[in-house]
C-alpha cells in the first residue's frame, strides 16, 4: 500500500512534465496510478474475503506513536476499488475532455493524481492520526481542484467556501480522534474492536461526526457541494460524486460498528440523514443547470448513504455499502455525461438543450442506464440496493423513529425519481425551447469521451445481475454491525418493499409529469433561511469582528504595545510573587564583596543620568559608564569571561553609537507630554520592583541540584577544557551557541541591508578605489592647511612610506601621525591577542567571542585612524564570507562528530605528540570556537562597513561642496590641492581636479 | 550545592537598571529605546548572576577549587546574551539611521496601515476586497462556469481580472524615493 502511495506521489510530481511533453495524452499515463490501486485491490479480493487482507506497518514518529499503518479490510477494499476505478476512468476522460490548449493542465493532472493518492491513503490507513493527515490532504487538493480556474471569482469563492467548511469540520474531527486515541487506541482496528466508553468518548464521537457531516455535505453544511460545481466537470465526477464526499460516508461506516449504539449517534445520523435526503431532492427539482441538478441529487444521496451505513443494523449497512458502490457508478457516469453534453453543445441549461439525444445516441443511452440505476429501476444496481434498504427499514419501522426514517426515505426516493427523469429529459429529450434562444448545435464527441461513462453505466447493470456476489463481497463488513443479516437480491417476490418501490416510482413519475405545477409551487414557498446566505453573512460578520478587534488591539503605537506587554508582565509576576514564600532577612546577603556596592552604585547612577540626559552623546557615554560598571560587577562575582566580553562589547557599542550619532541631531526632541512621562515612570518603577522581587525570590526557591553541579568534571573529561564557561559554550550547550551566532548573522545581515540599499555587498573600499574620489572626512575646517603648504614637499621613494596603507585617502586635517603610528604598532598585536584568546579560551578566560571582539576592536582602530579605505585594506574580505564561513564551521564540526561516530556537536579529543612542541591535545570543539570567532569578526566588520564606511559615503554624497565654507575657502586660495599632501602622490587625477577648483571631495566626478 | 541566598546589592542594581530600561523603552526616540534595551539587558544579566548563587572564583579548573567556583552555567548564558545585545544594538542603530534618512528624525511613528485598518473598521468598510458577491445566486454563478473543452459553441465567459492585477500601488514608497 505504501508502494502504491509512492507511485501516486511520484506520478503527481511528474504530471506537469508528462502533460507538457505529451499534451492531453499524458492523462492516459496518469490514469495508471489509480488503475494500479484498483487492480491491486481486486487481486487481493480472496484474502480480504477470508479476513486476512494485507497489513503494512512502518514506524514514522515513534515519539508520538504515529505509524504508517495500513490495512485492507472489506470496507477499505470497496473504497479502494471505487476510488481507483472511477479515478482511472475520469483521468482517461480528461484526455479527451479538455481542449488541447486548456490552461494549467499539467497542474490539474498532478493535483488530481495526488488527490487519488490521498484518498487511497485515507481509506486504507489504520492509524487515527494518519487518517486525519490524509483527510486534510483531500481537503487541500479538493480546494486546488475547485479553484482550478483561479481567475474566476466564482471558482475562488467556491474553493474558499469548501475549504473553510471542510477544514472546520476536519479540526473538530481531529479533536475527536485525539480523544478517542487517548482513551482507546490510535490504531483504528484496535479502537473499534474494543470501543471505549464515557462522556468524553461520546463528545469525541460527536466531533468525529461533525467532520463527516462537513465532508459529506450533510445539512446544514451541504451548500458547499453545489457551489463546488465551479470545478471542471471531471472533478465533479470524481471528487464530488465518487470519492471525496464518500470520505464522510467511509468514516461513518468505519465507526458505526463501534459507536452506533450511542443515542446521540443514532439521533444525529437519522435526523441529518433524512433531512439531507429530502432537502437535496427538493432543491434538485428546481434546478435548470444539469450539473446543479446532479449536485443537489448528490447531496440527497449522501444523506441516504449516511443514514444507511450509520443506523447500525446489519441489514441497513449491507444496503448502504451496496448503495455506496452503485452511487459511485451511476453518479460519476451522470457527471461524465453532463461533461459530454456540455462539451458538445456549449451549454448545460436544460431549457436550451433540445434534441441532444437524437444527435448523441450512445451518450443518451449511457445517461439512461445511469439514470435508471439512480431512480432504482429493476434490474439495476440502484434497485438492488434500494430494495435491500427498504426491506431493512421496514423491519425497523415498528418504532416512531424508524417509521419516520422510512417515510423520509420513501419521500426522498420519490424526489430522486422525479429529478432523475427531469435530468434525462432535460439533457436529451426533444422539447420546445424558449423563443429567444437559438437551438443548440451539437458536435460529435470522441469515443474516449463517451466510453468511461458508458463503462460505469453498464457496470451498474451487470453487477446488479449477480447480487449474490455483491452480498458475498460486502457482508464481511456488514457483519461487524449488530442485528439480523440482510440480503441483496434481484427478485424477492412480491414483498412490501417491492410495493414501496412501485409506489416510489409511480409517485416520482407523477411529480415529473406535473413538473410545471411543482416548479410554480416551489417558487411560491419561500425558504425562510438559506444556509448559503447564513454562511456568507456569518463570514462577513466574522470579517467585521476581526476588523474591529484589530482596530481595538492594533493601535499602531510601539510605546502602547510595549506598555501593554510590560504591564502584563508586572501584573502576572506580581501575582506570582505575592503567592511565593518571601525570603527572610537571614537568607539575604547584603553583598559578597563590599566593592560590589560601589560599582553597583556607579552602574545605577550612569543609567539614571543617561535617562535624564537631553543630549544624545552624553546619554550614550553615560550608558557606557554604566556598562563598564556592570563589567566590573561581573569581575567581582567571579566571572572573568563575562567581564572581558562586556568590556569589549561596551567599547564596540560606544564606537558604533558615535558613528551613527554624528548623523543624528545632537539633542533629543523636546517632549512636552508630561502626563505620558509620568505613566512611563510608573510602569518603569513597577517593572523595576518586580524584577528585583523576582531576583530576590527565585534563587531561594531553587530546590533541585543545579545541572551545572557536574559541569566541572564533564568539562574536563568530555570537553577537554579547563575553562568551564567556554566548554559550556562550545560543547555542553553548543546547540544554544549555534542558535545564538545564527542570530548574530541575521542581525549583521539586517544592518547591512538597512544601510546598503541597492546592493548587499557594496564596494570593499580598497585604497586603489580611492583614486579620484576626494578625501575622506573632509567636512571640517582645515586650519593647518597653510602650514602644510609651507613645509610640504612631494615625498618620493621608500623613506617616507605611509604608516597606514590608505592613510593618504583621509583628509589632511583629519590625520594624526601619532594615531597612525600607534595603530600601526598596535594592530597586529591586537589581532594576535585575539587569536591567543581564541585558542587559550578553552583553558583560561577568552574564547571565540572574546577573541573575535578583540580583532573587531583592532579593525575599529584601523578604521578610525585611516577611514573607510583603511578598513578595506585591513580586512579585504567580504563580511558575508566571514559570517557564512563561521556558521558553516560551527555546524560542520557537529557533522564531524557524527563521522567520528558520536552524536551531533559532540567533541572529539585527539591527542598526539609533535616532535618539537611536545604533546598536543586537539579538541574538535576548537573548530566550533573558530567558527564563532570568524562570525563575530564578520559581525563587527559588517557593522563598521555599514554604519561607518557607508554612512561616510552617504554624508559625502549628501553634502554639496558649496555648503562647506571651508572647502570653498580652500579653493579660493587657488592652492593646487595641497601639493605637500600625500594625496598628490597617490591620486594624481584627484589632485588635478582639485587644481581646477572643482573641490576636494568630489574632485574626480 | 552553591549557596543561593540572594545578594541584595545585585538585586537592587538589577531592579534599578530594569526600571530605567523600561522607562526608556517606552519612549518614541529610537536612540532612547535602544539605550532602554541595553539597560534592560544588563539588568537581566545581573538577575542571572543572582540566580546563579553566591560569588566565587573564576570557574576554571586548576585555578579555583571546585567548591569555591561561581556557577558557570548562567555565565555561559549571559555571555552569548551580551554579544547578542551588541548585534541588537547595531541593528537598532541602523534602523534609527534609516529613519533619520527618510524622515529626518529617529522617532517611531504610529503604523499608518494599522490606522487605516482602524479607520475602515470604524466606518464598517470591508478590510479587503472580498470575492463574495451576495447579489449573485448559485444558479447565476453556475451558468457562467464553463470548462476549457473543445466546445465550439458558447463564448467563454469573461474572466475576472486576476487578483494580483488589482493591487493598489502603495503611496508611501519606502526605499524608492
Amino acid at each position: 500500500m505504501l508502494l502504491l502511495l509512492v507511485v501516486h506521489a511520484a506520478l503527481a510530481l511528474l504530471a506537469p512534465v508528462v502533460v507538457r511533453r505529451l499534451g492531453r495524452k499524458g492523462f492516459f499515463g496518469l490514469a495508471l496510478a489509480p488503475a494500479a490501486a484498483a487492480v491491486w485491490a481486486l487481486t487481493r479480493t480472496r484474502a480480504v474475503l477470508a479476513g486476512d487482507g494485507p497489513v503494512e506497518t512502518v514506524a514514522w514518529v515513534p515519539a508520538l506513536d504515529i505509524e504508517l499503518a495500513f490495512r485492507l479490510d472489506t470496507l477499505s477494499w470497496l473504497m479502494v476499488v471505487v476510488v481507483g476505478g472511477v479515478g482511472a476512468l475520469v483521468l482517461v476522460y480528461c484526455a479527451a475532455y479538455f481542449s488541447a490548449t486548456a490552461s494549467g493542465l499539467g497542474r490539474f493532472g498532478g493535483v488530481l493524481v495526488a488527490f487519488a493518492g490521498a484518498m487511497l491513503g485515507l481509506v486504507t490507513t489504520d492509524d487515527l492520526l494518519m487518517l486525519y493527515v490524509f483527510w486534510e490532504l483531500t481537503t487541500v487538493f479538493s480546494y486546488l481542484l475547485i479553484g482550478h480556474y483561479s481567475d474566476r471569482k466564482a471558482s475562488r469563492r467556491a474553493a474558499m467556501q469548501a475549504i473553510v467548511l471542510t477544514t472546520a469540520g476536519g479540526l473538530a474531527m481531529f479533536v475527536g480522534l485525539v480523544v478517542l486515541g487517548e482513551t482507546g487506541s490510535y490504531r483504528l482496528s484496535e479502537l473499534l474492536a474494543d470501543p471505549p466508553t464515557g462522556s468524553a468518548v461520546t463528545a469525541a464521537v460527536v466531533l468525529v461526526l461533525v467532520g463527516a457531516v462537513s465532508k459529506s455535505a450533510l445539512v446544514p453544511l451541504h451548500f458547499w457541494l453545489p457551489a463546488a460545481m465551479a470545478a471542471p466537470t471531471p472533478v465533479s465526477a470524481y471528487l464530488h460524486a465518487a470519492a471525496m464526499v464518500k470520505a464522510g460516508i467511509y468514516l461513518v461506516a468505519r465507526f458505526a460498528p463501534g459507536f452506533s449504539d450511542l443515542g446521540v449517534w443514532t439521533a444525529i445520523v437519522s435526523v441529518l440523514g433524512t433531512w439531507t435526503l429530502v432537502h437535496g431532492g427538493y432543491r434538485a427539482l428546481r434546478q435548470y443547470d444539469l450539473k446543479l441538478v446532479l449536485a443537489f441529487g448528490t447531496v440527497s444521496q449522501l444523506g441516504l448513504l449516511v443514514l444507511l451505513v450509520g443506523l447500525g443494523s446489519q441489514a441497513t449497512a449491507l444496503a448502504g455499502l451496496a448503495m455506496l458502490g452503485a452511487h459511485a457508478m451511476f453518479k460519476a457516469a451522470l457527471f461524465l455525461v453532463v461533461g459530454v453534453v456540455d462539451a458538445a453543445t456549449g451549454t448545460r441549461d436544460l431549457r436550451r438543450l433540445s434534441g441532444v439525444g437524437r444527435a448523441l445516441p450512445v451518450t443518451a443511452a449511457a445517461g439512461a442506464l445511469a439514470t435508471l440505476s439512480m431512480v432504482g429501476m429493476w434490474p439495476f444496481a440502484g434497485f438492488v440496493a434500494k430494495e435491500a434498504a427498504l426491506e431493512a427499514l421496514l423491519h425497523e419501522a415498528g418504532t416512531l423513529g424508524g417509521a419516520l426514517v422510512l417515510a423520509g426515505v420513501v419521500v426522498g426516493s420519490m424526489l430522486t425519481v422525479a429529478y432523475g427523469l427531469r435530468f434525462w429529459w432535460g439533457a436529451f429529450a426533444s422539447k420546445p425551447t424558449a423563443d429567444d434562444d437559438e437551438p443548440v448545435t451539437v458536435t460529435r464527441p470522441s469515443l474516449v469521451l463517451v466510453a468511461p461513462a458508458a463503462v460505469l453505466a453498464l457496470l451498474g447493470l451487470v453487477l446488479a445481475l449477480v447480487p449474490g456476489t455483491g452480498e458475498e463481497l460486502l457482508t464481511p463488513h456488514a457483519a461487524t454491525y449488530p442485528g439480523e443479516a440482510g440480503h441483496l437480491v434481484l427478485w424477492a417476490g412480491f414483498t412490501p418493499a417491492l410495493g414501496l418501490s412501485a409506489l416510489v416510482l409511480t409517485a416520482g413519475a407523477a411529480l415529473f409529469v406535473a413538473r410545471a405545477r411543482v416548479e410554480r409551487l416551489q417558487a411560491r414557498v419561500a425558504v425562510p433561511l438559506e444556509a448559503d446566505l447564513v454562511y456568507r453573512r456569518a463570514m462577513r460578520r466574522l470579517d467585521d469582528a476581526a476588523a474591529d478587534l484589530t482596530a481595538l488591539t492594533q493601535r499602531g503605537s510601539l510605546p502602547f504595545y510595549l506598555g501593554v506587554i510590560l504591564v502584563t508582565l508586572v501584573v502576572l509576576q506580581s501575582v506570582a510573587l505575592v503567592g511565593a514564600p518571601a525570603p527572610s532577612w537571614a537568607d539575604v546577603r547584603l553583598w559578597d564583596r563590599p566593592a560590589q556596592v560601589v560599582v553597583g552604585a556607579l552602574a545605577v547612577a550612569g543609567a539614571v543620568l543617561a535617562a535624564n540626559s537631553r543630549r544624545r552623546l552624553k546619554a550614550v557615554v553615560l550608558a557606557g559608564v554604566s556598562g563598564y560598571a556592570i563589567a566590573a560587577l561581573f569581575m567581582l562575582h567571579g566571572a572573568p569571561d563575562l567581564a572581558l566580553t562586556q568590556v569589549l562589547v561596551e567599547t564596540i557599542t560606544l564606537v558604533v553609537f558615535v558613528l551613527v550619532l554624528r548623523r543624528l541631531p545632537a539633542y533629543f526632541s523636546v517632549r512636552p507630554l508630561a502626563a505620558s512621562r509620568w505613566v512611563r515612570l510608573v510602569i518603569g518603577a513597577a517593572a523595576g520592583v518586580v524584577v528585583a522581587g523576582m531576583a530576590l525570590v527565585a534563587p531561594t526557591a531553587r530546590v533541585h541540584t543545579p545541572v551545572s553541579a557536574d559541569f566541572a568534571e564533564e568539562a574536563y573529561v568530555f570537553g577537554g577544557g579547563r575553562n568551564i564557561v567556554n566548554v559550556t559554550l562550545v560543547d555542553i550547550r553548543a546547540w544554544d551557541t549555534m542558535g545564538e551566532i545564527a542570530v548574530l548573522l541575521v542581525a549583521a545581515t539586517g544592518v547591512a541591508s538597512l544601510i546598503f540599499l541597492l546592493t548587499r555587498s557594496g564596494s570593499r573600499f580598497r585604497s586603489a578605489d580611492a583614486r579620484g574620489t576626494g578625501y575622506v572626512w573632509a567636512g571640517v575646517p582645515d586650519r593647518t592647511a597653510a602650514l602644510r603648504r609651507l613645509g610640504g614637499r612631494p615625498a618620493v621613494g621608500g623613506r617616507d612610506r605611509e604608516w597606514l596603507r590608505a592613510g593618504s585617502t583621509l583628509a589632511p586635517q583629519r590625520r594624526s601621525v601619532i594615531f597612525e603610528i600607534a595603530t600601526r604598532m598596535l594592530f597586529h598585536s591586537m589581532v594576535l591577542a585575539g587569536l591567543y584568546l581564541l585558542f587559550a579560551g578553552h583553558n583560561s578566560p577568552g574564547g571565540g567571542f572574546a577573541g573575535g571582539l578583540v580583532v573587531g576592536v583592532a579593525l575599529i582602530v584601523r578604521y578610525l585612524a585611516g577611514g573607510r579605505y583603511e578598513l578595506g585594506e585591513a580586512a579585504p574580505v567580504h563580511p558575508g564570507l566571514l559570517l557564512g564561513l563561521g556558521l558553516f564551521l560551527s555546524a560542520g564540526v557537529g557533522l564531524l562528530a557524527i563521522l567520528a561516530g558520536g552524536s551531533l556537536l559532540e567533541s572529539v579529543i585527539v591527542e598526539f605528540a609533535v616532535p618539537v612542541l611536545g604533546p598536543v591535545k586537539l579538541v574538535t570543539s576548537v573548530f566550533f570556537d573558530i567558527g564563532v570567532f570568524l562570525l563575530v569578526i564578520g559581525l563587527v566588520l559588517d557593522v563598521l562597513r555599514s554604519l561607518g564606511a557607508e554612512i561616510d559615503r552617504h554624508t559625502e554624497d549628501a553634502a554639496p561642496d558649496a555648503s562647506d565654507p571651508d572647502a570653498v575657502d580652500r579653493d579660493d586660495d587657488g592652492d593646487p590641492g595641497g601639493a605637500g599632501t600625500p594625496m598628490h602622490r597617490t591620486t594624481t587625477e584627484a589632485a588635478g581636479a582639485v587644481a581646477t577648483g572643482t573641490g576636494t571631495r568630489e574632485g574626480g566626478r | 550545592m552553591i549557596d543561593t541566598a540572594p545578594n541584595l546589592t545585585l538585586v537592587v542594581v538589577a531592579g534599578a537598571l530594569a526600571a530605567v530600561g523600561v522607562y526608556l523603552l517606552l519612549e518614541r526616540s529610537l536612540t532612547r529605546v535602544l539605550l532602554g534595551v541595553i539597560f534592560l539587558s544588563n539588568a537581566v544579566n545581573v538577575v542571572f548572576l543572582v540566580a546563579g548563587g553566591r560569588a566565587g572564583g573564576a570557574p576554571i579548573i586548576g585555578s579555583t577549587d571546585e567548591d569555591a567556583m561561581s556557577d558557570p552555567l548562567p555565565q555561559a548564558m549571559v555571555l552569548t546574551a551580551i554579544v547578542i545585545t551588541l548585534g541588537m544594538t547595531a541593528f537598532l542603530l541602523a534602523l534609527a539611521y534609516r529613519s533619520w534618512q527618510l524622515n529626518h528624525h529617529d522617532e517611531v511613528q504610529d503604523d499608518l496601515e494599522d490606522r487605516r485598518v482602524a479607520a475602515r473598521a470604524a466606518a464598517d468598510l470591508a478590510a479587503y476586497e472580498s470575492d463574495d458577491d451576495e447579489t449573485r445566486t448559485l444558479e447565476q454563478e453556475a451558468a457562467d462556469v464553463h470548462d476549457e473543452t473543445g466546445a465550439p459553441v458558447g463564448a467563454p465567459p469573461e474572466p475576472d481580472a486576476a487578483p494580483g492585477s488589482r493591487r493598489v500601488e502603495s503611496a508611501e514608497g519606502g526605499d524608492v524615493r
